[in-house]
This record gives C-alpha cells, sequence and structure tokens, in this order.
C-alpha cells in the first residue's frame, strides 16, 4: 500500500541526519563603528552588497511623516555629480541592479553585480556614491514627492493596503510603528529639501551602519570595501529624539470598520506582542507556525478556508522588531460573511491559547521547520536576507546554525505558557475594511 | 479510472531520447511522460514541477475557469492520500509545495532537501491518476475560488482593465478568457465539470515533469519510472488552433472602477516565438521591450517619468513565449494634471521615434549587458531554472534555446528593433483606459485622511 510505503519512508528520514551545508559567516567592525557581516561563496560569479541603517519611519514625527521614506528614495535620484539618469546608466551598462529597502526600522541599500572586475567596480563606485554623496536635487524632490502621493491616493483603492494602515495607528497611536511607512499626503507635502539633507546627515551614518555581503569575493577585498563605505558616511551614531514605549503607553485596543467600495472585507485582528530578542521569540514562533504561520498545515487556514470556504487567504503571524511589534491575524471575505469569518478566527485564536497545540501538531511543526531549514539557506539572496537580520538585529552569529537546536527544544508547556501570557484573545484591536462601516 | 500503483520492470528500458544539452537531461517514458532534469550541486536541496499542457486557453465557454479549479481540487484527496494530507505530508519532509494556473498550463511543485524526492513523486502519481473530485470538497473550494477572484480581479481595478481589454483585445483566441474564469461561471461551475476536465488532461502523456537541483539525473529518471511508469497514458483530444483573424482597426475601451487614479493599458499583437532558429521578430521585440523599459534609465522612464514628468508609472513588456499568439504591451500611470490621452500620445510617440531612427548603440549594450548579466544571477534559483525549463518544454520549443538565447539577443541589431517597432500599428491595438469611480465611505476626503483623524 502507498500509504504504508509512505510512513516508512518517513521514518527512514527522521532516523539520518540532514546533510546541512553550513553557513560561514565572517564578521568584523570598522574603525569607524560599522558593522560588517560576510559570507564568501565562488560558486556563481556575482556579488551581493547590502548597507542598512536604523533610519525606517519609527523614526518619523507624526508631523513631518514621510521624511525616512523620501530620503531614502531619493539616495540614488542624483549623487556626486552624477545626475538619476546617469546613475541608471551606469548600473545599467554593466547588467548591475539597486534595490531599496526600506520599512518601519530599515533604510537600505543592496547591489547585485557581476564580480568580473570591470562591472563589479563600475557597480560598486555608484553604490559607494549614492552613500555617501546623495545631492537632494530640488527639481527631483518635488518629481519623487508626486510619485509618492500618487502611490498614497492608488493604495486608498486597496482594501488589504487600507486595512494594514490602519490596524497599525490602532495598535501603536503616535508611537513610531503607528505612522505609515510612506507618510501622508499633507506631511509629505511639507518637506523641504533641507529636512531631507539634516535627515541623511543625522540617520545614515558609519556608527549605526551595518554592511552584508555574499558572494564572490575575497575576505581582503571585503574588508577594503567596507572600509571604504564606511569611511565616508557621516561620521558618529545617530541622535534621535525617539523615545521607547513602555508597554503601558500603547493605546487601548479598538474596534474599527472602515467603509469601502470593495466586495470582500479585509479583516485584521491582533495586538503588540513581542520583540525581536524576546526569549520567547521560538516558543511563539513555533506555536504561530501551528496556529496560522503554515498555511494549510495550521489552524486557521483549516478552519477558514478548509473546512468553510470563508477565504482564500487566513494566516496569523508575529512581526517581531526592534521593540515589541504585532501579533497579526488576517483573512479576506465577502462582506456578507465577514462576521461569520470573523469568528471562526477568533474562536480558533482563543481555542490555540487556552489549549496549546496538540503533540501531533507540534511534531508536524517541528518536523516542517527543521526538514526545510536547507531551503531557507539554498540561494545567495536569501542567505543576504539573512545577514541584513542578524546584522540589523545583532542575532547570534550562530543564529543560522543554532536555528533548528532552538526550534528542536520547544515544548509544549513553553508554547502553551508563552501564548497564555503574550496573547490575549480578550484584549485584541480590530480593522474591517469594506461594505458599509457600521 | 483507476490506475494500480503498481513497479512495472519493462519500463526501465524505456528512455526515447538521449541527454539533450550540457547538465540538462530529457527523457521521455513510454507512457509519454517528459522528464526534464537540471542538476545544480550547490544546496543539498531539489524543486520537482509537474507541468500540465492544460491551462484557460483549452477551456470552454460556460465553464471558464475550470482549469483553476481543478488546481485547487488536486488537493482535495485521492483514496490512498485523503484530504488535507496531501500539504500535511509534503510539510512533514520539511518540503514547500503548491501549484499555480496559467493560460498555458496548470504546475504543481514541490521543494524539498534532496533525498525527499520520492515523497513528492509518489504524491503528484498518485493525483495524476486517482483523484477523488468528491460533491462536498467541490461545494467548499469553489467558494474559496470566488473568494479568490474577489481578492485579485474583482477589488483591484487595474486587474479588472486587464480582464476587459483581454476580452476585446482577442476576438477569436482563448486568451481571451480571464484564467481564473468569469465569475458567472465560477458559480454555476459543478463538480462533474472539473472531473471532465480532468479526465481530459490529466494524463503521463500530456505532463512534463522537471526537477532541479542537487539530483543525480538517472537516479531521478528511475524514480520517476518507479512512480509515474505504471500510469497509463490517455488520447488526448484534437487542439483547435483558433487562430486570431487579423484586427481590422484600433479597439478602445473605457473601464469604471472604484480608484483613485486612472491607467492605460495599451495592447499590441505580435509575434510568437516558434523556431528559435530562424526567427528575428521575437528575439527583436525582447529587445525592443528592455530598450524601452529594462532598466532605470530605459526611454519610457527617463523620458515620461523622470524628463518630461508625464507619468508616475510607465511599463512596456512583451509577451512572447507562450502557446497561443504573442502580445506587446505599453502601460502607465498620468502624473497629476495630465491625463490619460496626453499620455497615450506620448508612448505612441516613443514607439514612433524608434520605428523613424531605430535605437542607439549605447542603449542596445545596455539591454544586452543586462540579458548577459540575469543569465547569471538566474543561477541563483534553482526554482527559476525549473521554471524556464518546464515554460519551454511545454509551448514545445527547443530546450537548448536556453543556450542560445544569450546568442540570439546579441546578435539583434538597430535595424531589427525599428523593424519589430514598425509592426506596433495603430490597427493592430487595443486600448483600455481606466476611469476612476469614487469608493465608498469616503464624504468628498480620502480614506487615508478619514484614518489618520482616528489618532
Amino acid at each position: 500500500m502507498f500509504a504504508n510505503r509512505f510512513l516508512l519512508s518517513l521514518t527512514a528520514l527522521a532516523l539520518c541526519l540532514p546533510a546541512i551545508a553550513g553557513v560561514n559567516i565572517q564578521n568584523w567592525e570598522t574603525p569607524q563603528g560599522t558593522r560588517v557581516y560576510f559570507v564568501e561563496n565562488h560558486d556563481i560569479p556575482m556579488l551581493d552588497v547590502a548597507v542598512d541603517f536604523p533610519a525606517g519611519s519609527r523614526f518619523d514625527t507624526p508631523e513631518m511623516s514621510g521624511l525616512a521614506a523620501l530620503t531614502h528614495g531619493m539616495l540614488d535620484q542624483g549623487a556626486g555629480g552624477m545626475s538619476d539618469i546617469v546613475i541608471a546608466q551606469r548600473l545599467a551598462d554593466v547588467g548591475a541592479s539597486l534595490s531599496g529597502l526600506f520599512d518601519r526600522e530599515r533604510a537600505g541599500a543592496s547591489l547585485r553585480t557581476l564580480s568580473s572586475v570591470r562591472e563589479r567596480d563600475a557597480a560598486l563606485d555608484v553604490l559607494v556614491t549614492v552613500l555617501q554623496k546623495p545631492e537632494f536635487p530640488q527639481s527631483i524632490i518635488q518629481r519623487e514627492r508626486a510619485r509618492m502621493i500618487a502611490a498614497l491616493r492608488e493604495a486608498e483603492s486597496r482594501p488589504g493596503d487600507v486595512a494594514e494602515k490602519a490596524f497599525y495607528q490602532e495598535l501603536y497611536g503616535n508611537h513610531g510603528y503607528g505612522l505609515p511607512e510612506t507618510g501622508t499626503i499633507p506631511t509629505l507635502s511639507k518637506l523641504k529639501r533641507s529636512d531631507l539633507q539634516n535627515w541623511y546627515r543625522n540617520y545614515y551614518r558609519a556608527g549605526d551602519a551595518i554592511i552584508s555581503m555574499m558572494g564572490d569575493m575575497t575576505r581582503a577585498e571585503a574588508e577594503q570595501l567596507a572600509l571604504r563605505i564606511s569611511s565616508g558616511l557621516p561620521q558618529g551614531r545617530a541622535t534621535s529624539s525617539y523615545k521607547p514605549t513602555l508597554e503601558a503607553k500603547y493605546p487601548l485596543p479598538q474596534e474599527k470598520r472602515i467603509a469601502h467600495s470593495s466586495t470582500q472585507s479585509h479583516v485584521l485582528l491582533g495586538q503588540v506582542a513581542m520583540a525581536r530578542k524576546d526569549p520567547d521569540y521560538f516558543a511563539l514562533y513555533v506555536g504561530n507556525h501551528v496556529l496560522g504561520g503554515s498555511g494549510f498545515n495550521s489552524r486557521i487556514l483549516d478552519e477558514v478556508r478548509q473546512k468553510r470556504g470563508f477565504a482564500y487567504s487566513a494566516y496569523s503571524y508575529f512581526f517581531p522588531l526592534v521593540e515589541p511589534g504585532p501579533f497579526v491575524i488576517g483573512l479576506q471575505t465577502k462582506v456578507s460573511q465577514t462576521n461569520d469569518a470573523l469568528n471562526v478566527a477568533r474562536e480558533t485564536v482563543s481555542k490555540f491559547v487556552t489549549e496549546g497545540p496538540s503533540s501531533a501538531e507540534l511534531k508536524q511543526a517541528k518536523d516542517n521547520l527543521i526538514g526545510g531549514f536547507p531551503l531557507r539557506i539554498d540561494s545567495n539572496s536569501e542567505i543576504l536576507g539573512y545577514l541584513r537580520a542578524i546584522g540589523f538585529y545583532q542575532l547570534p552569529l550562530t543564529y543560522l546554525d543554532d536555528w533548528t537546536k532552538n526550534v528542536d527544544a520547544v515544548t509544549l508547556d513553553q508554547i502553551r505558557d508563552a501564548f497564555r501570557r503574550r496573547v490575549n484573545p480578550e484584549k485584541m484591536s480590530l480593522v474591517i475594511v469594506g461594505g458599509d462601516a457600521r | 479510472m483507476k490506475i494500480p500503483m503498481r513497479f512495472n520492470p519493462a519500463l526501465l528500458l524505456a528512455i526515447l531520447a538521449a541527454p539533450a544539452f550540457s547538465a540538462v537531461t530529457d527523457v521521455t517514458l513510454d507512457n509519454g511522460l517528459r522528464v526534464i532534469v537540471k542538476e545544480d550541486h550547490r544546496a543539498p536541496v531539489a524543486v520537482s514541477q509537474l507541468w500540465y499542457k492544460a491551462g484557460s486557453m483549452d477551456e470552454f465557454n460556460g465553464t471558464t475557469g475550470v482549469a483553476h479549479v481543478l488546481e485547487h481540487m488536486m488537493f482535495q484527496g485521492t483514496e490512498k492520500v485523503p484530504e488535507g494530507q496531501f500539504s500535511k505530508l509534503i510539510a512533514a519532509a520539511g518540503g514547500k509545495e503548491n501549484a499555480f494556473t496559467n493560460r498555458d498550463e496548470t504546475v504543481y511543485f514541490q521543494q524539498l532537501q534532496k533525498d525527499r524526492l520520492p515523497i513528492a513523486f509518489g504524491l503528484e502519481a498518485d493525483r495524476m491518476a486517482n483523484l477523488q473530485l468528491k460533491d462536498e470538497s467541490f461545494a467548499k473550494e469553489i467558494q474559496v475560488v470566488m473568494e479568490e477572484r474577489r481578492m485579485r480581479t474583482e477589488d483591484n481595478p487595474q486587474s479588472i482593465l486587464y480582464e476587459q481589454l483581454m476580452s476585446v483585445a482577442f476576438q477569436e483566441h482563448p486568451y481571451r478568457r480571464p484564467i481564473i474564469g468569469w465569475m458567472n461561471d465560477l458559480e454555476s461551475l459543478k463538480a462533474q465539470d472539473a472531473r471532465d476536465w480532468y479526465a481530459r488532461w490529466y494524463a503521463p502523456n500530456n505532463a512534463t515533469l522537471v526537477v532541479a537541483g542537487d539530483v543525480n539525473p538517472q537516479e531521478v529518471i528511475a524514480l520517476a519510472k518507479k512512480e509515474f511508469g505504471s500510469l497509463a497514458r490517455k488520447a488526448l483530444p484534437v487542439r483547435k488552433p483558433q487562430d486570431e483573424p487579423e484586427q481590422r482597426g484600433v479597439k478602445r475601451i473605457n473601464v469604471k472602477a472604484p480608484a483613485k487614479l486612472p491607467y492605460l493599458l495599451m495592447a499590441f499583437h505580435a509575434p510568437t516565438l516558434r523556431d528559435p532558429e530562424k526567427d528575428v521578430a521575437p528575439w527583436a521585440f525582447m529587445i525592443l521591450a528592455g530598450v524601452l523599459n529594462g532598466n532605470d534609465s530605459a526611454r519610457l522612464n527617463k523620458v515620461l517619468v523622470k524628463e518630461k514628468r508625464i507619468a508616475v508609472d510607465v511599463g512596456a513588456g512583451y509577451d512572447g513565449m507562450s502557446r497561443g499568439p504573442g502580445m506587446f504591451f505599453l502601460e502607465g500611470t498620468p502624473a497629476q494634471g495630465k491625463s490619460v490621452a496626453e499620455l497615450e500620445r506620448s508612448l505612441k510617440s516613443e514607439i514612433a521615434r524608434i520605428q523613424k531612427e531605430g535605437v542607439s548603440e549605447k542603449e542596445l549594450n545596455r539591454v544586452k549587458a543586462q540579458v548577459i548579466a540575469g543569465d547569471v544571477f538566474q543561477r541563483d534559483s534553482i526554482f527559476y531554472q525549473a521554471m524556464q525549463l518546464g515554460e519551454i518544454a511545454t509551448i514545445g520549443l527547443p530546450l537548448d534555446l536556453l543556450d542560445k538565447r544569450l546568442d540570439k539577443l546579441k546578435a539583434v541589431t538597430s535595424e531589427q528593433v525599428r523593424e519589430a517597432a514598425k509592426l506596433l500599428k495603430e490597427d493592430n491595438l487595443a486600448i483600455a483606459t481606466l476611469d476612476p469611480q469614487p469608493i465608498k465611505g469616503e464624504p468628498g476626503k480620502s480614506t487615508l485622511e478619514g484614518v489618520g483623524n482616528v489618532r
């Protein structure tokens, strides 16, 4: 029988150790205080270099919301005597691509280039210049601001975007995480060139920068490049007016319904939950894998979609940040069945918090996470992503080496205990976008 | 009909084709299943993709969307692997799995540690022949698909516009119908429609199995024979060409939907790659798309967004690798104070410039540099490598296309790009403009500001 054969082969797999290729992360600090993370690998003649700063939207003020994003977006729009067009042409001439990373915490840039000397050096020149000598030309600011405003307006037609924005505001209020990542139309409209210049000088500093590099380069070359980047940035560390918020200061749970012409309601439910370096991290992460983090394997999708056909997607996740990030449960369903779907999601979470996972569910989650670990590090781009996270959140260098051990060590009791302490189904904020606001 | 899952040693001898070219092995089993293996030993993982040559273009009016609905139903259980177990078994093996449906094909894939491929093959072979398709599963899953359509199409103004434009741009060819299906067809679809679809198209001789990763091709082929080899081939229906008749003049539609910004999408009929050696225009069209839109300094972005500021976003794209007819697209969102009509004129004048003057050597080299680099960068993803092979195989193009592509693109001249641009004629064009309608619940001001006031 097929089913038997299957079980046998799984048992056999469980006995042999997975052939995980380790990731050897080299780490050092430049004299300017920039932390550097490097993985040398010559399999493919290409190189990825990323430079990140704690300069995301959380550092904005409500009055100047969008300043962090606009400054970041302007870095490659004129620098070191090169116009926006020249910058784009120089990269294109050597087939390189420069990408931005911008979120609530981070502002950064990453370059992917061929590692052959001519292409690599030309591309790195551009990267170094846009990081060190952005010019913020007045007329380009006008253009890019107008494009950001257009994007904000367009986002209003998308119920999912409207919901997410409202959800973060509900959870965090005027705390930095509550501000919209790319600002608002009125605040963007007020920003001046000098605001951007000051922002850049204060937040893009060598002492805060994290450089991550992956690929076809020697250690000596990597050291030289890191030094070159670091020494030409504004020196020192940022002075931030930013004050961390005590847990008690977050807004009280709210419920908000926003009318929209959409045929579906987008539902977001959740609360402020955990920081990246939280001692409960692995218990909550593995627990959530069972609750709503593993698609068809998770309870929420099973209850909402598989059993009832209420939604195409339904999920939960923790989004750990430097300070406590949110725990989010989300789904979309046709407007008329919003309350039914929401009730199912609520009941599923409550039951999970009360009872925790079964031992079979925990085993399934661990098998999936541990068995799937090699897939997480099977490409340069994925390893680069880990380097950037390890660097930014100051995770241990052994983070990837220890990952499967940490997952494996999580117990049923730890998950139950962590969820009971950290997730309170009675105190969740709710946003529903779609239908009439009732 | 159920096919017994027994091992048939006779099939061991049934290799019809020898390896085609470097590092890609390409064989067809006795029962018609084509197996393509691409070695990549960077990480101890593998991806398995099963490509069925059955997409929305093979559907009929009244049952549009059935290819995609069947894709959903493929996870709803067989006798041996009950509903919900497929995903659980792959997950327990540390794998990721999913599926997608396109105009040309339906694809099921798993990503796993390399030694766990047998699990994926066993499950795929089982559901190729033994799907149960129960009425109650169907009744629930069709609701999920309708929610998916609401999410992807109904509530996305640009998706509505694309769907409506395609239904006008093509008069006869089935590319006129949306992959996810019309809502009314979904509402009246029955489990029997899905059963008929499954019976018609799900057979080893209508599928290609692509494996990429840290594997030994001979072992993969032996495993494929073991798991799939006993499945019987089917007589496949004749596929009618449904060639698109010549368009006689521009087609133009206006689409009203709740939205904030206008939007313009232009679709020209364009040639499709059929003979990689002899064809010229498709390669020239690929370069043309690169010159217009391949990078931040490409013409459309440079002129219309950066310099003239007529648009906040522009794009161009060429869809010339497909089973059906090809298409060349131009799109854009006008800047505040500019109209879609101005944007349309500007996009057309960029095409006219190339029709008249061709493109510069610098621009050509820039696009070629990106093609060369892209060829290296793509090696970072085994999934993408498998995707390319599966697509080419399903279309019916030779696999060595991937080796020759670089040289073909490098050889394209400015004059050939100019000739390609000349094929973008007004008479060959369908245009849709999005006419934004108010979004409910905003009394004269934006939702965004409304939410902002809550603080």
